[in-house]
């Protein structure tokens, strides 16, 4: 089987004269390392510029508020258990009068963590999320000089409501589509559309 | 006293400095207890030695001395004896009677020199006032004129020492 | 009084100018180095620090100096500091005898010498100061009281005596050819006025001398002393702060004064070839034609430099039983034949005489 054309066959025959001269070798390979200096060049300036990044590129989390600024995430857990690294822990709270404004649902999480050392951007939490709450975005994760500065906290990850975060390439009516085929029964209470049959 | 001193040029002070230092410099060679410092001030000697060579207008002679005994041999002694790991605590005790015929043979050795360079006194005089004795020209041909014959039969010595360590180094001789 | 009043001067004068420009371009080939390796390899190199990353080199010099200097316990400290000041003297000392150009004349009529000192055994003091900066390498490997870095230290050693061999036959070859003489003016002259470069006649000579060049600089492919791959970081391994950048810096003189004497003694120089010299001679002042001269030996020299820096960038290390082979049985042989083949050739032409 040959995988590349460019496979060698190694044997231990007597180097040829040539070879042995090392010289034309040598200048045959400072020709081709020369040559290079006329090439593109393969790497990008990178804080200037910025190589462009795929649209549903898997990057830093967000957890989503709704339109009137209510967290979405209702502290379910799937995140929690779908997710393979186990970088997500989080801890429920239930929500008291006068909230409304702020959580969605009756349950919300009053501590969400993800460990950004952990995570391997796989993106099974948000196939998992039935509100619809968690998203990886095309942000990167910053440098941080400590390794405790790597766990984020719901500060960094819930989104400001002045600078709304938009996930709509990776909610797609398709993506919808896709979380119902694979059976995912949650998801179904969330489709306006069943959810109008149902009432 | 200061006008005796004054009276000196300058080179008679050089003679002297460098005569201290190599002096000074080939006792600690024996007297230090580390092999490395041994060899550091031998490197120092063969410096000083060099400056005398320069006081003496031999250039030439000079820079061989550095390349070839300071560039060369003692770089393969100090090699040698890094290689070897010697140190104080290793250091073998000799036995009383082979440190007598150490300072014996080392007595004998100085009379003869004493004895060799007593009727030398003219040449010394002689040299610096021909400033290009020591022009490599000069030297070339004095070298492979006057003294051609002597200097053929060292370099076969010098061939013949190398054979011997080659010989000397080969691990199986067939 | 006043002959030798501004003798001296002037000589303080060049002896300051050499001094300084030998570290900045030390400096600066840091820069290069990195700037030519990344174009190498389709890179940008050092970018951030000023325009084209221009202090880059005062960048990492300043970080060398205030970085935490950590001297071993059980080191000998005397010989562990002497040890990267004597090769950075010895780097600096070479400079010395380097004609860098014609003499300027001044307005008061005196003789300006592009030169420290014309010695008449110019060629054997370089060669007597590179094999006396073994010795830094050497104690600074052995004080630092690592086996890496004595491994090191030793290899640096058996490398530039094997290879002072070779590059000893190979100037004696040179210095056949191009007239008899050891200093380097009498040299770089013999190569003006319409005469040839020496490389014509030398060609093999200047391959030797090349490759000798490249081992007694530690560069590459002959950096085994610094090995990272077998040694850590061989015979600067438990150096640190400015006395690392001390040795590294030494390195790069090195390389510069290997680099102009290589275009001196063998590519002429500040000498030009005669058609493009007979362009414009004869429309300007002689200073303007030294000058002019300079700056065509240091084109030479930069070029060489980048050669240097290309070839590091190009082949792998070589295995320390091929360097010694290649030191041993092939280039001192060569440089025997190439001597015996100058002296034929010398003698047909008429240059020596029985």
């Amino acid at each position: 089987m040959q995988l590349t054309n460019r496979r060698k066959v190694v044997s231990d025959k007597k180097q040829t004269v040539m070879e042995q001269l090392y010289l034309p070798g040598l200048l045959k390979g400072m020709l081709i390392t020369g040559s290079h200096l006329f090439k593109k060049r393969a790497t990008v300036d990178y804080p200037d510029e910025k190589r462009p990044i795929a649209p549903i590129y898997r990057g830093l989390h967000v957890l989503k508020r709704d339109d009137n600024g209510a967290e979405r995430c209702t502290s379910c857990g799937m995140c929690a258990v779908a997710c393979p690294a186990e970088a997500i822990t989080m801890e429920s709270g239930e929500r008291k009068k006068g909230e409304e404004h702020l959580y969605r649902e009756e349950k919300y999480a009053k501590i969400y963590e993800i460990n950004m050392l952990r995570c391997i951007f796989c993106g099974l939490c948000e196939e998992a999320c039935p509100k619809e709450a968690i998203f990886l975005t095309d942000r990167l994760v910053d440098a941080e000089y400590e390794r405790d500065d790597f766990i984020y906290g719901k500060d960094k990850l819930v989104e400001k409501m002045d600078q709304r975060i938009d996930v709509t390439k990776r909610q797609t009516p398709e993506v919808l589509e896709f979380k119902k085929i694979k059976g995912l029964k949650h998801n179904e209470l969330h489709d306006p559309k069943k959810l109008k049959d149902k009432h | 006293m200061s006008t005796l001193l004054l009276n000196i040029p300058v080179t008679q002070y050089m003679f002297y400095f460098l005569s201290f230092v190599a002096f000074l410099c080939a006792i600690m060679v024996v007297a230090s207890k580390n092999p490395i410092h041994s060899i550091l001030y031998l490197i120092i000697t063969f410096f000083a030695i060099a400056g005398h060579y320069l006081l003496l207008n031999a250039q030439f002679l000079a820079v061989v001395h550095i390349i070839v005994y300071a560039g060369a041999i003692m770089v393969l002694f100090l090699y040698v004896i890094m290689m070897m790991n010697l140190n104080e605590d290793t250091e073998s005790h000799k036995h009383i009677y082979l440190k007598f015929a150490a300072v014996g043979s080392a007595l004998l050795l100085l009379i003869t020199l004493v004895a060799a360079l007593k009727g030398a006194e003219k040449l010394t005089a002689a040299a610096p006032l021909n400033t290009n004795v020591g022009l490599i020209k000069n030297l070339g041909t004095t070298l492979f004129g006057e003294y051609l014959f002597p200097f053929e039969v060292s370099s076969i010595l010098l061939l013949a020492a190398m054979v011997g360590a080659i010989m000397i180094g080969k691990k199986d001789i067939k | 009084m006043l002959v030798i009043w501004s003798f001296i001067i002037y000589k303080a004068i060049m002896c300051v100018a050499v001094f300084a420009v030998s570290l900045a371009i030390a400096a600066y080939s840091t820069w290069w180095e990195r700037k030519f390796a990344g174009w190498l390899q389709d890179r940008y190199g050092p970018k951030r620090a000023g325009p084209f990353g221009l202090f880059q080199p005062l960048a990492d010099g300043g970080k060398l100096f205030f970085k935490e200097e950590i001297i071993p316990n059980v080191s000998n400290k005397f010989l562990f500091i002497l040890g990267p000041s004597l090769v950075m003297i010895t780097a600096l000392m070479t400079g010395a005898v380097i004609p860098w150009g014609r003499p300027l004349h001044l307005n008061n009529g005196d003789i300006f010498a592009l030169q420290i000192t014309d010695l008449n055994i110019g060629f054997l003091y370089l060669l007597g100061v590179v094999s006396v900066g073994v010795y830094g390498i050497m104690i600074g490997g052995w004080a630092s009281n690592n086996k890496y870095a004595l491994l090191g230290a030793i290899r640096a050693s058996s490398q530039m005596i094997s290879y002072e061999v070779a590059m000893g036959l190979a100037v004696i070859a040179l210095v056949i050819s191009s007239g008899g003489s050891l200093s380097l003016t009498d040299i770089y002259e013999s190569q003006g006025d319409g005469g040839l470069a020496n490389v014509c006649w030398q060609p093999l000579g200047f391959i030797i001398f090349f490759v000798c060049a490249l081992a007694e600089t530690n560069r590459a492919p002959f950096d085994l002393p610094e090995c990272e791959a077998e040694l850590v970081g061989g015979y600067h391994t438990e150096y640190s702060s400015m006395k690392l950048g001390l040795f590294l810096f030494a390195e790069y003189i090195n390389m510069f004064i290997s680099s102009a004497i290589m275009a001196g003694v063998y590519f002429g120089g500040y000498n030009m070839p005669e058609w493009f010299e007979n362009l414009y001679r004869s429309h300007v002042s002689l200073d303007t034609f030294a000058i002019i001269g300079m700056a065509c030996y240091v084109t030479k020299i930069f070029i060489f430099i980048s050669v240097f820096m290309w070839i590091r960038w190009t082949i792998p290390r070589f295995r320390y039983d091929q360097l010694m082979n290649l030191g041993w049985k092939i280039l001192i042989p060569l440089s025997l034949l190439n001597l015996a083949l100058t002296v034929g050739v010398e003698f047909l032409r008429g240059n020596i005489t029985i």
